[in-house]
C-alpha cells in the first residue's frame, strides 16, 4: 500500500462496490472470459482511469458498473444496494438518475436534433417541457453546444458529438460519470478539450471513471486501474508529487 | 412519461418513413373503407325510406306475378316462373269486382322484351325506354304528376287508341324547341300521337324514372300481343281508415280473378308499402353481411402487414432501443413508444378510410337521390376497430422491443 503522505486517499463513501466479479461469454463451444474475478472500490468523487490492451474486459466491466449488463458471478453493490436484487425498472431508474453514461460511438439517436437528444434522459424521467428544454439548453450551453441546439447529428463534428453525448449523460445530473473511451475516435487536441469538460465535473465533486488507451488522458485521472486478461493488474492512486506537478500546468 | 411525448415520439418515427407507413396504411384504409361506404349508403337509404319515401303511391297495394327479390334463389324463381301469368281477363275482372270499393285501380303491363326506342323527326331516344300498358290510374299508384296535356282516360283504353304520355326525359330528347302535344312518334315499331308530358321524378335506386312513356294497355296489347305477358295490379282505396279492409277484399276478388279454389294458396304476390320496406332491409342485410366478410378480411390482411412493418422496423432500431435504455427508458417506455407507432399507424388509416367511405357512401347516396348522412356509429366502431387492430397486431413486435437486452442492443450494427 502507499503511503498517505504521498498521494491522496479517498474520503467520500463508497458508491461502487464490486466484489469478485466474472463474467463469461458461451460462443458455441467456447466460453470467453471476459473477466475472472474483479474487485473494485470506488468512492464518491474519486476520478478513475481504466487502462489495458484490447480484450481485457475493460468495457464489460464499464456496462456492468453502468448497471447495463449482468455479472456471471460476484456481487455488486451500488450506494450500498445489491444491483442483482433490483428489478429491470430500478435498473432503469439508476442507469436514469444516477449514472451519466458517455459512449465511445457517441450513440445519439440520428434523427434527433441535439436539444431533443439531450432532452430524452428528463423525458424518461418524467420531467414537464419547460423544466426539460430549459435544463437541456442550459447543459449544452456549459458544454459549449449553445449555438448547436438544433442541429442533428449528421450535421455536427465528431468533437461536437462527444459533447452533445456528454451533455445527455450531465443532464439529469447523475452524482457517476462514466465515460468508454469518450476520445477515442477524436482528434487530441479535441479530446484534451473533452477531457477539460471531465476536470470541471470532477471539481463540481462527480466521480468520473472512464476507459482509455491513452497515457495522455489517462493522466487526468487521480487513480490508474490497468486490467489484463480480466483481471486487474494494478490499481495506483496518484502521488502528491504528480499531483503538484498537475496543479502547475 | 407523458403521453404526449410517446406521440410525439411515434409520430417522428413514422414520419422518417412516410411512404412505409402510408403503404401500411392503405390497407387498414381499405378495410374500413368496404365498411364504411357501404354502411353509409345503406343507412341513407334506409333513413330516407323510413322517413316516408314510398316504393308505392300513398297507401297503395299491388298484385303481382313476382316478389320484389326474384333474383335471390334459382330454385324459388324456377317456382314463380311456372306461376300462371295474371292475364288481361283476371285483371279486368278484378277490375269489375272492386269498383265501388277502391278509388282507384291501375292495371298495367310492363313491355321489358320491348326495345324501347322512341323516333321523331330523325332524332331517337337511347333504346331503354320504360314502355307501360296501363289506364289512368297509373299517374297516383306510382306517384307520378301531369306536367301539362292530359292523362290517358277511360276511353283512350276502350277505344284503345294510339295514344302516349311521355316522361320528362323523352320530352328533353326528341322535343327541345317544341311542345310534343299532338305530336306523332314512332317506337317499337308503331306510331303514337303524344297527348301528355309527366313532371320531372328524378332517379329511384339509381334508375331514371323520366324515360317512361304510357300507352292504353289495350293498345300495348293489341301492338304487343297478349301472350307470356302478365298484368300488375295497384289499387287505392278511399281512404287511409280503410287500407286493411279493401286489402282483405282485393285479396278476395283476386282469387276470384284467378278462380283459386278455397284451400288453395294466393297464387300472387301482394305488395305493399310495408312489404317493400322488409324486402329492402333483408336485401340491406345481405349486403352488410358482404361488406363485413370483405373488411373483416382486408383488415386481417392489414393487421398481419402492420405487425410484419412493426418487426422490421424493431429490428432496424435495435440501436435506437438499446439508446433508450441505456439512458433510463424502461420496458414499458419501448413497449408503449411501439405499440403507439402500430395504433397510429391503424388509426391514421382508419381515419382516412372513414371520411373516404362516408364520401364514397354519400356519393352514392347523391346518386339514389335519398338525403345524405354521416354514420356516427360505424365510424366509432371504425376506430375503435383499428385501436385494437393496432394493439393487437403491434403488441407482440412492440413486446419484443422492449425486452431486448440493453447491451445487446446497443452491440447491434
Ligand atoms: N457479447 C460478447 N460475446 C462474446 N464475447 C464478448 C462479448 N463482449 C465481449 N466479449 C469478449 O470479452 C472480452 C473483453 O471484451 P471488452 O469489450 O470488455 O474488451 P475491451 O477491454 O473493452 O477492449 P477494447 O479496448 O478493444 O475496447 C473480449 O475477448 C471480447 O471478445
Ligand atoms: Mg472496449
Amino acid at each position: 500500500m502507499m503511503d498517505t503522505r504521498d498521494s491522496i486517499r479517498p474520503v467520500g463513501p463508497v458508491v461502487i462496490d464490486i466484489e469478485n466479479i466474472t463474467k463469461d461469454y458461451v460462443m458455441g463451444e467456447e466460453i470467453v472470459h471476459a473477466l475472472r474475478g474483479v474487485s473494485l472500490r470506488v468512492h464518491r468523487n474519486e476520478y478513475i482511469a481504466i487502462m489495458g490492451p484490447s480484450g481485457s474486459g475493460k468495457s464489460t466491466l464499464m456496462n456492468m458498473v453502468g448497471c447495463l449488463d449482468t455479472p456471471t458471478s460476484g456481487r455488486y453493490g451500488f450506494n450500498g444496494r445489491n444491483v442483482a436484487e433490483m428489478d429491470d425498472d430500478e435498473l432503469a431508474a439508476i442507469r436514469n438518475r444516477e449514472i451519466g453514461f458517455v459512449f465511445q460511438t457517441f450513440n445519439l439517436l440520428p434523427r434527433a436534433n441535439t436539444l431533443r437528444n439531450v432532452e430524452l434522459p428528463l423525458i424518461y424521467a418524467g420531467v414537464d417541457p419547460e423544466t426539460r428544454e430549459e435544463r437541456a439548453t442550459q447543459t449544452l450551453i456549459d458544454v459549449g453546444l449553445g449555438d448547436r441546439l438544433h442541429h442533428k447529428p449528421n450535421e455536427l463534428s465528431g468533437g461536437q458529438r462527444q459533447r452533445v453525448a456528454i451533455a445527455r449523460a450531465l443532464v439529469n445530473r447523475p452524482s457517476i460519470i462514466l465515460a468508454d473511451e469518450p476520445t477515442g475516435n477524436l482528434d487530441s487536441k479535441t479530446g484534451e478539450e473533452i477531457m477539460s469538460l471531465f476536470e470541471d465535473l470532477y471539481r463540481r465533486g462527480n466521480t468520473i471513471i472512464l476507459v482509455t488507451h491513452e497515457a495522455d488522458i489517462a493522466r487526468h485521472a487521480r487513480r490508474t486501474v490497468r486490467l489484463r486478461d480480466g483481471l486487474i493488474e494494478s490499481d495506483d492512486l496518484m502521488t502528491v508529487p504528480e499531483l503538484e506537478s498537475m496543479a502547475l500546468t | 412519461m407523458l403521453f404526449s411525448e410517446i406521440v410525439r415520439m411515434a409520430l417522428s418515427s413514422l414520419g422518417a418513413n412516410k411512404l412505409r407507413a402510408a403503404l401500411t396504411m392503405t390497407g387498414i384504409t381499405i378495410g374500413v373503407f368496404s365498411i364504411i361506404s357501404v354502411m353509409t349508403a345503406i343507412g341513407a337509404l334506409q333513413n330516407s325510406i323510413e322517413s316516408g319515401i314510398s316504393f308505392l303511391g300513398s297507401n297503395i297495394f299491388q298484385f303481382a306475378k313476382y316478389p320484389v327479390n326474384i333474383d335471390a334463389g334459382g330454385e324459388t324463381k324456377k317456382k314463380y316462373q311456372n306461376r300462371r301469368n295474371i292475364t288481361y281477363r283476371q285483371a279486368l275482372r278484378y277490375y269489375e269486382l272492386m269498383q265501388g270499393n277502391a278509388q282507384e285501380i291501375c292495371l298495367k303491363c310492363f313491355g321489358r322484351d320491348l326495345k324501347g326506342q322512341a323516333v321523331y323527326n330523325g332524332i331517337k331516344t337511347t333504346p331503354s325506354l320504360t314502355v307501360v300498358g296501363t289506364n289512368r290510374s297509373f299517374l297516383t299508384a306510382n306517384a307520378y304528376t301531369l306536367s301539362y296535356g292530359r292523362n290517358l282516360n277511360d276511353e283512350d283504353v276502350d277505344l284503345a287508341r294510339s295514344v302516349l304520355v311521355i316522361g320528362k326525359m323523352i320530352e328533353k330528347r326528341l322535343f327541345p324547341h317544341e311542345s310534343p302535344i299532338g305530336k306523332v312518334i314512332r317506337m317499337s315499331g308503331h306510331t303514337y300521337t303524344v297527348i301528355g308530358v309527366l313532371v320531372e321524378k328524378g332517379t329511384s335506386f339509381g334508375q331514371s324514372q323520366d324515360d317512361i312513356c304510357l300507352m292504353p294497355i289495350t293498345r300495348f296489347f293489341e301492338n304487343y300481343g297478349e301472350a307470356n305477358r302478365t298484368v300488375n295490379i295497384a289499387t287505392q282505396p278511399f281512404s287511409t281508415e280503410l287500407y286493411n279492409r279493401t286489402l282483405d277484399k282485393g285479396i278476395s276478388a283476386m282469387r276470384i280473378a284467378r278462380g283459386l279454389g278455397a284451400n288453395q294458396e294466393n297464387d300472387f304476390e301482394i305488395y305493399t308499402n310495408d312489404s317493400l320496406k322488409s324486402a329492402f332491409i333483408s336485401v340491406a342485410g345481405v349486403v352488410r353481411i358482404g361488406a363485413f366478410v370483405v373488411s373483416f378480411i382486408a383488415l386481417v390482411a392489414a393487421g398481419i402487414g402492420i405487425m410484419n412493418i412493426m418487426l422490421v422496423s424493431v429490428t432496424e432500431r435495435t440501436k435506437e432501443i438499446g439508446v433508450r435504455k441505456s439512458i433510463g427508458a424502461r420496458s414499458r417506455d419501448i413497449l408503449r413508444q411501439f405499440l403507439t407507432e402500430a395504433v397510429f399507424i391503424s388509426e391514421a388509416g382508419g381515419v382516412v378510410g372513414i371520411i373516404l367511405g362516408v364520401i364514397g357512401g354519400d356519393l352514392l347516396a347523391l346518386w339514389l337521390k335519398v338525403d345524405l348522412i354521416f354514420p356516427f356509429g360505424w365510424a366509432f366502431a371504425g376506430l375503435v376497430v383499428c385501436s385494437a387492430i393496432g394493439i393487437g397486431f403491434g403488441l407482440y413486435p412492440a413486446y419484443r422491443a422492449a425486452a431486448l437486452d440493453p447491451i445487446e442492443a446497443l452491440r447491434y450494427e
